[in-house]
């Protein structure tokens, strides 16, 4: 990735720190030039180009960033990109197939769990989170593995419901999750 | 936003990230979770030359209870490691009921104890925790370790009691002799908000419900550091737990805060809250020993 820099005059500027760090986004491997300082939500979306991670506050806060590091959701304004070397990240972009849709993106759509849509690719990445480990999750679990995602439309309620349509879906024997609720 | 440049170096031991403090000196950071470190420097509070990474030095994620119970905490073990851990429940109740409150459920997959000790947050949660169970952290430098009970090592807002070329490797909580009870209960705006009050209490009795024989109380975001209540803990030696010595202790808590009024709460109510949290703490202790007896 090029990076351009502010010419100060100065002979540090000049010296910029790089390293070469080899990772994994959504099964394709990379291989990325990155100074210490990038952070990882700066790579996804300028390096790699995946811009469905959003930068909300950019404070650790709002999670609209929030992406998966070897199955973990992290808030990527609040990592560096060279501690992804080696390991292997998820975005929002790497939920659907050429085809289909993931059973969150379709349970989005099917319960209204998104507004302005903003939050959404950061709320979508923290229930495949949760999802991933908790196939069967209550209301509650729900409503919890979400509390670090503020969605500013104030949807939360077709939010949650979005998140348990699609673990329904999910589930073994579930033909049908609009039949479930 | 973007930190200020550093050089960054991702050592495999922990002699390897102790050298490289050494030769670091004042201008290096040692990064764990990085939940707190990161922020900083993108707000360039904080603008370290050397940031030394120690997530890829191995064998430093574990909580583990020796046989005699003393629970050991390692540098790289996550909040979320502590809030779904078998071992806690049960043996470590203020910090099995803690560790589901600290920040949100992403920044504890990230976040350390360890790291919070050393960020030494007046408002953070894990040092009231610890200070009520007369806790310490074991630091690491080139001349081998050192323990440091917390409160010697948290010396003001923002500053710890570690040496340039040093790295907490690990939090200590002693094992309870007897029965320990507890809680630690926050009032925050919103997940993931600083706490507006948090109250941590850890008492041990010979058996459920028995006299009280050690007794440690400590408040989060009351005042200019964490709070020892000394008096409020000492209230409630030499006797079972009762209304009586409930209510004085909580009385005594909410005279040791230092609340200022801001936009979390007003001081008179922050005070309130503290006493308020003692009760109700203490008071479920009272009920769950009951219950076991």
């Amino acid at each position: 990735m090029t990076m351009v820099y502010e010419d100060r005059g100065d002979d540090a500027a000049v010296e910029v720190p790089m390293r070469r760090i080899r990772f994994t986004i959504n099964g394709e491997k990379k291989i990325a030039e990155v100074e210490p300082r990038l952070l990882l939500s700066h790579l996804i979306r300028r390096g790699v180009g995946l811009t469905g991670t959003h930068m909300g506050c950019d404070t650790t806060n709002c999670g609209a960033c929030t992406v998966l590091v070897d199955g973990k959701a992290v808030k990527s304004c609040t990592m560096l990109a060279v501690q992804v070397d080696g390991r292997s990240v998820e975005t929002v972009e790497g939920l659907a197939t050429a085809s289909e849709l993931h059973p969150l993106q379709e349970g989005f759509k099917q319960e209204h769990g998104l507004q302005c849509g903003f939050c959404t690719p950061g709320m979508m990445m923290a229930a495949k989170a949760l999802l991933d480990r908790n196939p069967d999750p209550t209301e509650e679990d729900v409503r919890w593995a979400l509390s670090g995602n503020l969605c500013r439309c104030t949807g939360y309620q077709n939010i949650v419901k979005s998140v348990l349509w699609a673990a329904a879906k999910l589930r073994p024997g579930t033909a049908d999750p609009d039949a479930a609720e | 936003m973007y930190p200020s440049r550093f050089r960054y170096e991702a050592p495999h031991s922990l002699d390897e990230a102790i050298g490289l403090l050494h030769d670091g000196g004042d201008y290096a950071k040692v990064l764990a979770g990085g939940q707190s470190l990161v922020p900083l420097m993108k707000l360039r509070f904080a603008s370290p030359e050397l940031v030394v990474d120690i997530n890829n030095v191995p064998g430093l994620g574990y909580h583990r209870a020796d046989p005699d119970g003393t629970l050991r905490i390692g540098a790289l073990c996550r909040h979320a490691d502590l809030e779904h851990s078998d071992l806690l429940p049960g043996t470590q109740p203020t910090m099995a009921a803690a560790a589901p409150l600290i920040a949100d459920p992403i920044v504890r997959n990230r976040g350390t104890l360890v790291g919070s000790l050393c960020h030494a947050d007046p408002q953070g949660d894990w040092a009231s925790v610890v200070l009520s169970l007369g806790g310490s952290v074991v630091a690491q430098g080139p001349g081998g370790r050192r323990t440091i009970p917390v409160a010697d090592f948290v010396l003001g807002p923002f500053e710890n009691a570690l040496h340039p070329d040093e790295i907490a490797v690990e939090a200590v909580i002693p094992a309870a002799k007897g029965v320990r009870a507890g809680g630690y209960l926050k009032l925050e705006r919103r997940v993931g908000d600083f706490a507006t009050v948090g109250v941590a209490v850890s008492i041990e009795t010979a058996a459920p419900g028995g006299t009280v024989t050690r007794a440690g109380i400590a408040l989060t975001g009351v005042g200019g550091a964490t709070i020892a209540a000394t008096e409020a803990a000492q209230a409630l030696l030499g006797q079972p737990l009762s209304a009586d010595s409930i209510g004085r202790a909580a009385d005594l808590a909410a005279a040791a805060a230092q609340p200022r009024t801001d936009h979390r709460g007003s001081a008179e109510y922050k005070r309130h809250m503290v006493r308020t949290f003692v009760e109700r703490i203490l008071s479920r202790a009272d009920h769950e020993a009951e219950r076991a007896a």
